[in-house]
């Protein structure tokens, strides 16, 4: 499903209102400043020039119900929720907002390159559960795996385009690892408590962002053109939408999920397969 | 060029780049025999066409791991396309090394159906595997990988075992593997490998059945890089980051070693049940007599004959103990199973396995959650010309009697089958066998008594010293496992222990006591030989006389060591048979003996230098 919303609006105000909640890009990835705190002389966006894009996720429809956790057997985590948790696959907010939307931009970007940020995002364990249960990164930032519960998590990323990783924190302790080339999304799961899951995006721009809880979502600082943003929720699938960014303008941009689009095939990181050039042939499990 | 035909363009392009002909003109050019180079050998042999062969079966053409034979597989075959490999020596998350890849083709990998290669491959169509592998995932295109420098080996013992097992608990191995390792960990019910499909947490009390290899070295390697793809984590980041040393690791490594027996178990055709003279039969799982009885290994496989099959037993195994008392018969049987089936904890573990397993046999199971189940087989009748029934469960002309223990219901129950699926409980008034069961930390152990002779027309009568067929089946409810699809073993004998005939205590003492006066005959002669005994002949007779003296003394000597070595033969034989008695005294008369033998040679060397 494709949407244009090329149209211009002053948005001073509405920029305001959107601001920035959901900034998936962690310290310095997801943004305007992001891209500024590298080295001027690599950063290839005008910032006088720059425009923005924003809006809203939202879903339409009855909200799947999503199953409680029990924490039973894990009393440490168990008493860091006020109320019992449930699982995360479909968080959604009030007036339809739909978060833990993964919003990049897909294509328009292919003629510059960013720096890569020296300051890592973080994948915190707290009260066994990912906190962002969605998270964004650049190519080769270091993201930093931290254990806040002091009990044993491992950290299974298993990406396709990228090689995974599977590392055990017995005790409250912080691991960097990185990937090196973009693949959306690359999922992440504890073993030890099967409940938890997460996803990151790794894209080769700091242009990304992660909806908050009411559904808005902003991309900041993009140089003005054409670009395909897409939209990628893990039980809902994608869209994508053609927007323009003009000089110092925001321009407005909504993806709308629908009852209908769940259990819509989920895209990750495909393999490339050598001997099968027409894609990986899937496995009949 | 055969070698050319059907290979995709890829596959030309390697060709050419690799241009076996040409090679080929080199050598014969340089008048060196092509054989001496192992690296020519290698690319004459076409990896395709081995790997199409040996492995598509299983690997499927394509490399996704979706063979044929696939689906009966648990865990299945690995996907070449995903490159990730479990054994390596390389980091979490890195390519394995060639060696690596050629260790696994080797080797195989135990508990699985992945069998070794070593015997049945050629060197060179092993390793044109290992290059032909690399070319289902473009990742292996890259620098080929380092591998991790492990560093030396600590010494183990006592200390570095309890040292290893506080490390266990810290970094928490238990969560998956259980308190005493046995897979039964309170996130094992959870687990999936990377491809979605249920996977068990590895019981480290059977190391032999470990990936990679289950040496302290293997495991220690395997604390380092994790097993890719499945939930088994990397430990190399907390010694990086100072939580633990790489001793401690080490340490663990030896820890988790001493938690299997010191070497594989083997499998022996008998079971013997010791008689036992002056302790009570035992009638508790725990009584402390088991922990001085004998134990007997017997593996099991999946009962793949009869429909429905079943292509993934849980039980991989169960140790059997016997003793008696000339009236009952005890007998112990223990077996690793993380649960206590029905447990609600393994529901969707158990409904994932049977999905997976996915059998199209006729009456399958569609579900988990039955009782664990365990079924001790005997023959009815001790048939002609020791002819036993058929392994599963008898046949109609020689039927089986078994004992059922099912973990739903209290005691056990006698039955006569005739074919699997066909066992008629025997009436009430027949039911002659008691049986007490325990689970406790991911094991089983269940103990049958029943009397030696039932008088009843149906059971199979027990006499000392008579070689019984005796079988295991075995089910874990929770691993969707009921009915014909279950564990069986095949046939081995019981044999009661009889008791010790008095000749064993006659024996030894007449033995004895010929061995002393043997000796003080042989110390006489040699005394006389010494010059005590003078005899007033000449010289030459008496030079005569000595040297046929020396000769007879060495001789009595060596007589008595063989002796001496045939009574330690005794000796061996009756501890292993389970009479300590025997094994005992023939010790006793050994030692003698040996002594006497030697001194016999020391003495009549003594005395004939002595009497020059």
């Amino acid at each position: 499903m494709i949407e244009k919303c090329g149209e211009l609006r002053n948005t001073a105000l509405l920029l305001g209102v959107f601001v920035i909640a959901g900034c998936g890009g962690g310290d310095g990835g997801g943004d305007a400043a992001g891209a500024a705190d590298a080295a001027p002389a690599e950063s290839p966006v005008d910032a006088a020039t720059a425009g923005n894009v924003a809006g809203m996720v939202t879903f339409s429809g009855t909200a799947p119900m999503m199953a409680e956790i029990n924490m039973g057997s894990e009393a440490t985590c168990a008493a860091k929720h006020s109320t019992t948790p449930t699982e995360e696959g479909f968080v959604g907010g009030e007036n339809g907002g739909l978060a833990n939307v993964f919003v990049y931009v897909k294509e328009g970007l292919e003629s510059l390159s960013f720096p890569t940020p020296t300051s890592a995002v973080v994948l915190n364990q707290d009260g066994c559960t990912y906190r962002p249960h969605v998270l964004g990164a650049q190519v080769g930032q270091d993201i930093t795996l931290r254990n806040s519960d002091g009990l044993l998590h491992n950290i299974n990323a298993s990406p396709t385009e990228n090689r995974g990783f599977n590392v055990s924190q017995p005790v409250n302790m912080d691991t960097n690892r990185s990937f090196p080339v973009a693949e959306v999304m690359v999922p992440v799961r504890c073993d030890v408590h099967g409940w938890m899951n997460s996803y990151i995006g790794v894209v080769d721009h700091p242009y990304f962002a992660v909806s908050s809880p009411d559904g808005s979502v902003s991309l900041d600082g993009l140089p003005p053109g054409d670009y395909v943003i897409e939209a990628w929720h893990e039980q809902l699938g994608t869209m994508t939408s053609n927007v323009t960014v003009t000089t110092g303008g925001t321009t407005e941009i909504s993806f709308e999920f629908t009852e209908a689009m769940a259990g819509s095939p989920v895209p990750m990181g495909e393999p490339i397969d050598l001997l099968h050039p027409d894609g990986h042939q899937a496995v009949d499990h | 060029m055969p070698v050319l035909q059907n290979v995709s363009p890829n596959g030309l392009s390697k060709k050419l780049r690799s241009s076996p002909q040409c090679v080929v003109l080199v050598a014969l050019l340089l008048g060196v025999s092509l054989l001496a180079v192992p690296g020519d050998v290698i690319a004459q042999v076409d990896g395709q066409v081995v790997y199409n062969q040996w492995c598509a079966g299983c690997h499927g053409e394509d490399g996704a791991g979706a063979g044929p034979a696939a689906n009966t597989m648990l865990p299945r075959p690995r996907d070449f396309t995903l490159a990730l490999y479990q054994v390596r020596t390389t980091s979490s998350g890195e390519l394995p090394t060639d060696a690596d890849m050629l260790k696994v083709i080797n080797e195989g990998m135990p508990g699985t159906a992945m069998p070794g290669w070593e015997g049945v491959l050629t060197e060179a169509e092993r390793l044109a595997l290992v290059d032909y592998l690399k070319t289902f995932s473009r990742f292996f295109q890259g620098d080929p990988p380092t591998p991790l420098d492990f560093g030396r080996a600590t010494s183990g013992g006592a200390d570095a075992i309890a040292r290893g097992e506080e490390v266990y608990q810290m970094v928490e191995c238990w969560r998956c593997h259980g308190e005493q390792g046995r897979g039964d960990g309170e996130s094992a019910p959870t687990l999936n490998d990377d491809t979605g499909f249920p996977i068990f947490a590895a019981d480290l009390t059977e190391n032999w059945r470990f990936n990679g290899g289950g040496e302290v070295g293997e495991i220690y390697r395997v604390l380092r890089t994790g097993l890719d793809g499945t939930p088994m984590p990397t430990f190399s980041d907390i010694v990086d980051a100072g939580v633990i040393t790489d001793e401690d690791l080490w340490s663990l490594a030896h820890y988790v070693r001493s938690l299997s027996p010191e070497d594989e178990p083997e499998v022996r055709e008998v079971v013997t049940a010791k008689l036992l003279t002056d302790t009570p039969l035992p009638q508790t799982v725990a009584d402390v007599v088991w922990e001085g009885t004998e134990r007997f290994y017997v593996p099991l496989s999946g009962q793949i004959v009869v429909q429905p099959r079943w292509f993934n037993p849980r039980v991989d195994a169960v140790w059997v103990q016997a003793v008696h008392d000339g009236r009952e018969l005890a007998l112990l049987v223990s077996w690793g199973d993380p649960s206590e089936s029905p447990d609600t904890l393994w529901t969707d573990f158990g409904g994932q396995v049977v999905t997976t397993m996915g059998s199209e046999d006729e009456g399958a199971a569609t579900g988990s959650g039955t009782a664990d189940q365990l079924v001790v087989q005997f023959p009815q009748e001790l048939y002609e010309g020791q002819e036993r029934p058929y392994f599963l469960q008898g046949d109609t002309r020689r039927p089986a009697y078994t004992w059922t223990w099912q973990s739903d219901i209290a005691g056990a129950f006698e039955s006569i089958a005739r074919g699997m699926g066909t066992a008629a409980r025997q009436p009430d008034s027949e039911q002659h066998v008691r049986a007490t069961a325990q689970h406790a930390d991911g094991e089983w152990k269940v103990l049958f008594v029943r009397p030696l002779d039932t008088e009843g027309a149906e059971d199979l009568a027990l006499t000392a010293g008579q070689a019984v067929p005796m079988a295991f089946q075995a089910w874990d409810g929770d691993n969707g496992e009921s009915g014909s699809q279950g564990a069986v073993s095949t046939w081995y004998f019981l044999v009661l222990g009889q008791p010790t005939p008095v000749a064993v205590y006659v024996a030894p003492p007449v033995a004895l006591a010929l061995t002393l006066l043997f000796g003080l005959l042989v110390v006489r002669q040699a005394q006389m030989g010494s010059g005590m005994w003078r005899e007033p002949d000449a010289a030459a007779r008496a030079k005569r006389a000595a040297k046929r003296r020396q000769l007879a003394g060495m001789a009595v000597g060596v007589i008595w060591l063989g002796m001496a070595f045939g009574s330690y033969q005794n000796s061996r034989a009756g501890w292993e048979a389970g009479y300590a008695d025997l094994g005992f005294w023939w010790a006793i008369i050994g030692g003698l003996l040996a002594i006497a033998g030697l001194g016999a040679l020391i003495g009549t060397w003594i005395h004939t230098r002595t009497s020059k």
